[in-house]
């Protein structure tokens, strides 16, 4: 059942398609390798899970989750990001990784370091295309994550604020001439990311139905393989990195075991830094970026 | 000294040759990020040659060291081909690839893991450690030492004035792998026992952190931030489950407050001069 593997592996890129993107606007918009990123995929997942264990509605769990992820980017702005934006470029890549730390290490203290089952909120009903089965849970979190990262890529293309974003892309400095406000501007970026990254993490859960502390180690990286496959800094390549991973993944399974995904993925991610460091649809490198 | 004070002596020592695996390449500004994977190419070589072919310690742990000399040579050619951020993900993947690799080796124990025969003992780890601390201040005062800083601050003006700046970087890289192998061969035969599930991208980035939390411009940096943020734990052992949430707010409040480091270059100056100004 080749196809049924190949949807599989769409649906599973589907949420490294939402990591992908928000390590993407980092480094694309800000120059900046967000390491913070695979522990918000956690908070999100974890803090959803934890509220509706709570005895909370699932669609207020999610909307504190997605809240709390974004105060904690925001967190991170402040304290990884700001103060060192013109240092040497591992600072502020070291201090982002002090938070993903910080918050596995939070959770573990708070919730234990077992995975926990996420209760299954979409009803289990798979649609049937003649032999082919998509779960609903599947088919709702990819239609969510493609929909979100296509709104993005709108986003940045016509609006106002997104010319701005863009420009800031293109040349921090000349952009501030131009009276961007950059104060105003950058805080969006983060909360952008962290909304993405943690939407990732609480589809994931309804997927899977589990969270763990350390999912954000397991799932995240793989999302940084995905940005790099499809090319730093672009949207489309970050759309193209998260399906392919999710089929290299799920076809590596299929035909080799699960023992050899991580052999496979991320020999994949070293194959094209070497042949090809700028991904698949990432612009070739002029100036070395961060 | 009670066994504990010996086993934090022995992870010191562990994380100190870690630390300098790491240093050597930042020197000459890469980043690496796999260098667990390194580690576990010398633990797992050492201790199959100790275990199956009846190797004594004396050939198997620098046969280990030599083992991840060789590959990070052989890897060295098309991954230092990157560089920056892409060669700290490409280091980062190599680790990842490495580590899944021990995980399926059925002939070194796959995930069940791989008891070691031979034994170390700590005051060798902790010998071996200071050898490593005084090879590396030895090279900083070569004319070695002073290639790799030229190459990390500008490598276009030192290819013009005549290095040879691929084959410094090549070393550079494999000789961190050759002290990483090194500490991992130490390692295995010490604890008597690895799995690759310990080698894993949070090793590495620890070691790395150890290193520029204690400072990369001057040679004892990592040597300060290693014993700094080992012993700084064991301090914190009191609360025991949030040893590693202070230890992680620290890291940030470090980069935030003293983002070059602990040990910097002018404070040595400093402590210096105060010296001399003593003596007269």
């Amino acid at each position: 059942m080749i196809w049924q593997q190949l949807i599989n592996g769409l649906m599973l890129g589907g949420i490294y398609v939402l990591i992908a993107v928000s390590f993407t606007l980092a480094i694309g918009i800000l120059n900046f390798l967000n390491f913070s990123l695979p522990g918000l995929f956690m908070l999100g997942g974890v803090l959803t899970w934890a509220l509706i264990g709570a005895g909370w509605h699932w669609s207020l769990a999610m909307l504190v989750a997605l809240l709390a992820a974004a105060a904690v980017s925001l967190l991170v702005e402040q304290l990884s990001y700001k103060p060192m934006r013109n240092a040497d470029p591992e600072l502020p890549l070291v201090s982002s990784l002090g938070f993903l730390v910080l918050m596995e290490n939070l959770v573990i203290v708070k919730w234990g370091s077992d995975q926990q089952s996420f209760p299954a909120l979409i009803p289990d009903f798979n649609l049937r295309f003649g032999g082919l089965i998509i779960g609903t849970a599947q088919l709702i979190s990819f239609l969510i994550a493609v929909g979100v990262v296509l709104w993005l890529s709108w986003f940045l293309k016509t609006t106002n604020t997104g010319r701005r974003l863009r420009a800031i892309a293109e040349n921090r400095d000349t952009a501030e001439i131009l009276g961007i406000n950059l104060a105003r501007l950058v805080p969006c970026v983060f909360v952008f990311s962290a909304v993405f990254t943690a939407l990732g993490g609480i589809l994931f859960a309804l997927n899977y139905l589990q969270v763990s502390p350390f999912m954000g180690e397991n799932i995240g990286f793989k999302g940084v393989a995905a940005m790099i496959v499809g090319g730093m800094g672009s949207i489309w390549g970050a759309i193209v990195g998260g399906l392919l991973i999710g089929l290299v993944e799920v076809l590596s399974i299929y035909f080799f075991g699960a023992d050899v995904v991580n052999i496979l993925v991320y020999g994949f991610l070293l194959l094209v830094l070497i042949v090809r460091p700028a991904g698949l649809l990432g612009r070739p490198i002029s100036r070395e970026k961060l | 000294m009670s066994g504990y004070q010996t086993g934090v002596l022995v992870f010191l020592a562990f994380n100190v040759i870690a630390a300098y695996s790491v240093y050597l390449p930042m020197a000459a500004g890469q980043l690496n990020l796999g260098i667990a994977g390194f580690m576990a190419i010398g633990a797992y070589t050492s201790a199959y040659l100790s275990n199956e072919l009846g190797w004594s310690m004396l050939s198997s742990v620098p046969a280990g060291a030599l083992a991840s000399c060789l590959l990070a040579t052989v890897v060295a050619v098309p991954v230092l081909r990157t560089h920056g951020i892409y060669l700290a993900l490409a280091t980062f993947a190599l680790g990842q690839i490495i580590a899944a690799v021990f995980l399926n080796l059925e002939v070194v124990g796959a995930a069940a893991g791989y008891p070691v025969n031979e034994y170390v003992s700590p005051m060798v780890v902790v010998a071996c450690a200071a050898g490593v601390v005084l090879l590396m201040v030895f090279l900083s005062r070569t004319r070695y030492g002073l290639y790799l800083t030229a190459i990390k601050n500008d490598a276009t003006v030192t290819d013009l004035m005549g290095v040879n700046v691929r084959g410094m970087q090549i070393s550079a890289f494999a000789i961190g792998a050759m002290v990483a192998g090194f500490g991992g061969a130490l390692y295995g035969h010490h604890y008597s026992f690895i799995e690759a599930q310990h080698f894993n991208v949070l090793l590495s980035v620890f070691t790395v952190l150890y290193v520029l939390l204690g400072g990369t411009q001057t040679v004892l940096g990592p040597l300060v931030g290693a014993v700094f943020f080992t012993l700084l734990p064991e301090a914190l052992r009191a609360s025991d489950q949030w040893r590693y949430v202070i230890f992680a707010a620290l890291i940030i409040l470090m980069m935030l407050l003293r983002p070059q480091g602990l040990l910097t270059a002018s404070l040595l100056r400093s402590l210096g001069g105060r010296k001399q100004g003593m003596q007269q």
